[in-house]
């Protein structure tokens, strides 16, 4: 193997992609969904390897003490859900159902060619669109995504739907890239996204978790009017 | 309607609040007649768990009658039933091994953040206790919302007073668990520390399981009287150095299993306290744990030790050289209560266990504040408040 092709392998070990698999994921962060041409930028860089004399262990790269993705950040989660991998798939590929469990996301729109519009609700009170394509879909396996060229937010990601071993239902895994560009938006987007996402996309996936095994996602409001949340 | 609100430290008032609606379709609400005020509601009443906001609802020792349900709750209007303080999914991979109080899915998401940071995993809900345990409404009130009302509450027969049952919602199964906690073998000595609600209901069950003796420890001559009734030995630790004593009362070997009934406000003499408290008091976060402490010091080598008592943050000083040197056993958390519930109703018919001896006070809802201030302050005479709504 070539020296550049292992540390491309390398790379990719390190940072939860797989070579084939950079797409894009959307819930976490719902705003963080999107994808674009810098995303290919993003899958081409070289890793920071601080500490290359120590042998590699098996922690996904994301979960490194020194860890740099260029100029996008990462964020991952994953969830155990007691449902099947072909249920989950399903239920996550019709991203119709997404808005159930992402509180940003106010509307899917599917349009041409495998390209679907994201209405995600910003900070005061002002929308961003985004637009996805799927870049790879293996049923009850996988969904990748990247933001397509001139979107708001540069981005990919993928959800992964892997068996749980002890027959403890599926292993959900979210990863999610993203590179809010320069400008007033990519400004107060990139405040939420500094903060955001890693809330967001570990809060959406414990709704998708809620309603998949409980059928309706938890809430401590006592009324309908109240603000949503756990107030 | 009326419910008990929290303001802050020592300030609970009976306020007019709006009454619950059904929010999910496992839903249910259920019409109040009976609710108590349970020795952890003093944790938040001397403001020492964080989490807590103004005009929060108490309560999750309660029952009463099914007024409205969701679409897909198993309960029908006007059934009796209890219902336990822990809220559990029934359908999570810890509700399906049982471990209720670890359920995945009751508490909401914007509530799991703070404990998955400060205890590595974020905690299920509880109801009226605090926002990290799910900001849930409690049960001091005329009416609940209750979620997952198919897994939760216990129906039970209209023959049974309110007070004969009303314990089975938490402090009874957390009695019991704390005895189960502790693996009782027949011939055993258990130690239990507290007695309190909880603490005696630790000695009943101990007692049942098979202990040979039960030592319990307190300084309340009231509750000490309680114990002994129920047929424990006791101790009163203002008179007696409880390590000594209980060394020997054990033939020099230690008892075979203890039981922290006392938790995070633990009082007493000793220089740890002292220094417990003051952090305790500056908001340090930290837990007042000599009962925990003393426990670890008392329990025999390759002991079991079962801590019910309820800690919240974090303990220095504790002994982890006894934890590891003498070989122990430590089991403790919230109560599985939907776990222990109908078996404990059973026992409770079949006239095995009685619990109408601890209710020392009925006072109507709208007097809860009054309960709160004596329960704390007179808990020699105030062993357990009950709150009627006056619905039945």
């Amino acid at each position: 193997m070539r020296r550049d092709e292992w540390r491309r392998r390398e790379h990719w070990r390190r940072h939860g992609h797989d070579r084939g698999g950079n797409t894009e994921w959307i819930a976490l962060g719902a705003a963080a969904l999107i994808g674009a041409a810098g995303a290919a930028y993003y899958l081409q860089q070289q890793p920071q390897r601080h500490q290359a004399h120590r042998p590699p262990d098996s922690a996904p790269g994301r979960t490194a003490r020194q860890r740099t993705f260029g100029r996008y950040a990462v964020v991952s989660r994953t969830v155990t859900i007691d449902r099947p991998r072909t249920q989950l798939y399903g239920f996550w590929r019709d991203f119709q159902n997404l808005p159930q469990f992402m509180e940003n996301v106010k509307a899917v729109t599917p349009l041409d060619g495998e390209v679907t519009r994201w209405t995600i609700e910003g900070p005061m009170g002002r929308d961003v669109q985004v637009e996805t394509r799927i870049v790879e879909d293996r049923p009850n396996e996988l969904i990748a995504w990247r933001s397509v060229e001139g979107s708001d937010i540069d981005t990919e990601g993928r959800v992964r739907f892997r068996d749980a071993p002890g027959g403890r239902g599926t292993e959900v895994e979210a990863v999610v890239a993203y590179d809010a560009p320069g400008g007033e938006i990519g400004r107060w987007i990139a405040t939420i996204f500094q903060k955001e996402p890693a809330i967001q996309g570990r809060r959406e996936l414990k709704r998708l978790k809620m309603l998949m095994e409980t059928g309706e996602i938890a809430t401590s409001r006592n009324h309908h009017s109240a603000r949503r949340g756990g107030q | 309607m009326r419910a008990l609100t929290w303001h802050g430290s020592h300030d609970v008032r009976v306020d007019t609040v709006p009454d619950p609606e059904i929010m999910n379709p496992r839903d249910a609400i259920i019409e109040v007649t009976s609710t108590a005020i349970c020795g952890s509601d003093l944790h938040l009443y001397d403001g020492v768990i964080p989490g807590m906001m103004s005009g929060d609802i108490l309560g999750h020792e309660f029952m009463g009658r099914v007024v409205e349900t969701g679409p897909k709750s198993t309960l029908q209007k006007g059934q009796r039933v209890v219902v336990p303080f822990t809220i559990s999914c029934g359908s999570c991979f810890f509700c399906k091994k049982h471990l209720y109080s670890a359920c995945d899915n009751s508490n909401p998401v914007e509530n799991q953040d703070i404990t998955e940071g400060l205890y590595g995993h974020a905690v299920s809900a509880l109801f009226g206790y605090s926002h990290l345990t799910g900001g849930y409404p409690g049960g001091q009130a005329e009416y609940v919302r209750v979620p997952f009302s198919d897994i939760g509450p216990i129906v039970v027969p209209d023959g049974m007073d309110d007070d004969q049952v009303l314990f089975l919602s938490d402090i009874l199964p957390t009695g019991w668990m704390a005895a189960v906690n502790a693996d009782i073998e027949e011939g055993d000595t258990v130690a239990v520390w507290g007695c309190g609600p909880v603490g005696l209901f630790a000695v009943q069950s101990a007692l049942l399981m098979g202990a040979a003796r039960v030592i319990a420890i307190d300084h309340y001559p009231n509750r000490l009287a309680l114990a002994r009734k129920l047929g424990a030995d006791v101790i009163d630790y203002k008179q007696t150095h409880v390590l000594e004593a209980l060394m020997e009362m054990s033939g020099g070997l230690g008892p075979d299993a203890v039981i922290d009934a006392v938790g995070m406000e633990s009082h007493g003499f000793a220089p740890d306290t002292v220094l417990d408290n003051i952090k305790q008091t500056v908001g340090f976060g930290a837990d007042s744990g000599h009962a925990l402490r003393e426990a670890l010091m008392a329990v025999r080598k390759g002991g079991r030790v079962s801590i019910p008592g309820v800690y919240g943050g974090f303990l220095d000083k504790f002994p982890t050289g006894a934890l590891m040197e003498k070989g122990l056993q430590v089991k403790t958390g919230q109560t599985h209560v939907q776990h222990y519930i109908s078996e404990l109703l059973k026992r409770i018919e079949d006239g095995e266990i009685d619990t109408t001896f601890l209710i020392s006070h009925r006072l109507p809802l709208e007097e809860a504040p009054k309960g709160y201030y004596n329960f704390k302050n007179n808990q020699d005479d105030w062993t357990k408040v009950v709150l009627k709504t006056g619905k039945s």
